[in-house]
């Protein structure tokens, strides 16, 4: 099981991220999963509050978005979704390797506390 | 819950950057030293030591100089008998770990100190495991799956994201073929499903049948010894 150390990374690089934005701790994290990245969503899910123990991150809520695999198809000149463990236009039934997306593992954004309103600071 | 109002910051960063970062550094260094990085991968008993061990022997006979970094959990057995093929051979020790990934070839090559511009070949010896190793760049500029015949003809099918990126596929212990009554036309098509155009050699490393086929694909591939 990798997703331990996709967690660790995944932790560390939000840490760097809410640092350099002056941010304490971590509320959100928002991530994108593709099909094809080779991670299981649920050993993700595990892992992850384990990863993020005693770093700014802990206790941090991890949104998934899920993206499925998109071919871009010659013969039909489109994109198109296969089906599940394959690799053939559904329409036209062309194989393809072009993958528009579905391998994504990245994070796309965090969330963290609002710095308190300048007013309540009186 | 709390009513912490939040803010969102938004960042595009690939949770492997950093890996992709160390890999793609690695595969210049092979580039600019004229060597062929191959990423060996399969599942645990599928014959990735055996065939390497008759790659290397030939190769080092044709007078070619390959190199191989070993990855394995816990014991050196498979470095010890690849090391008997006059190849520079070592050994990295996993332990826990499922896979390997740039930073420990970035290690251990340095720790090997290896001088790559003397070098023809590095072949890198996965961790036996179809699903892990799919997602770390080694820096390889081949990544080469390995699937016995003893494993049945769906495997790729069920393992599709390791298959898919792979570049060859070496079906391996052909001599078996026939007691373990596979169908190796459908093995291949279901090769070619996952992974559309990728090439496919079938090997006996006990036989030696397909070999001869297998290293002119490597003699051809090599930059010039
Ligand atoms: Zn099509």
């Amino acid at each position: 099981m990798h997703e331990l150390s996709i967690a660790l990374s995944l932790v560390e690089i939000v840490e760097e991220a809410a640092r350099r934005a002056g941010a304490e701790r971590v509320v959100a994290v928002h991530l994108r999963l593709g099909a094809m990245s080779g991670v299981v969503r649920e050993a993700l899910e595990f892992c992850f509050p384990l990863a993020a123990q005693h770093t700014l991150v802990e206790g941090a809520r991890l949104e998934i978005e899920t993206v499925p695999l998109v071919l871009a198809c010659d013969p039909c000149g489109r994109d198109v979704q296969p089906e599940e463990g394959s690799f053939r236009c559904p329409f036209c039934g062309a194989p393809s390797m072009h993958i528009r997306q579905g391998r994504e593992l990245e994070v796309t954004g965090i969330e963290v506390p609002d710095p308190e309103p300048a007013m309540e600071e009186r | 819950m709390s009513t912490v109002s939040t803010r969102l910051l938004e960042i595009r960063t690939g949770v492997l950057s950093k890996n992709d970062q160390l890999a793609a550094r690695l595969r210049e260094r092979f580039q600019e030293a004229g060597v062929l990085a191959l990423n060996f991968v399969s599942s645990p008993g599928s014959g990735k030591t055996a065939l390497l061990e008759r790659t290397l022997t030939e190769l080092v006979r044709a007078g070619r100089r390959p190199a191989a970094l070993v990855g394995d959990l816990a014991t050196d057995n498979d470095a010890r008998r690849l090391e008997r093929s006059g190849a520079l051979v070592r050994q990295i020790q996993t332990r826990d770990m499922c896979h390997l990934e740039a930073e420990m070839i970035s290690a251990h090559l340095e720790a090997a100190g290896w001088n790559l511009a003397e070098l023809d070949y590095l072949f890198i010896e996965n961790v036996g495991n179809l699903v892990c190793p799919s997602g770390y760049d080694l820096g390889e500029q081949v990544r080469v799956v390995l699937l016995s015949v003893t494993e049945g003809e769906d495997k790729p099918v069920k393992y599709p994201v390791l298959f898919n990126s792979a570049d060859v596929a070496i079906i391996t212990k052909l001599d078996l073929a026939e007691a373990c009554g596979i169908d190796l036309a459908l093995m291949r098509r279901n090769i070619k499903e996952v992974r559309p155009g990728i090439t496919i050699f079938e090997t006996s490393a006990r036989t030696g049948a397909g070999m001869d086929v297998w290293m002119a694909w490597l003699m051809a591939r090599c930059v010039e010894g």
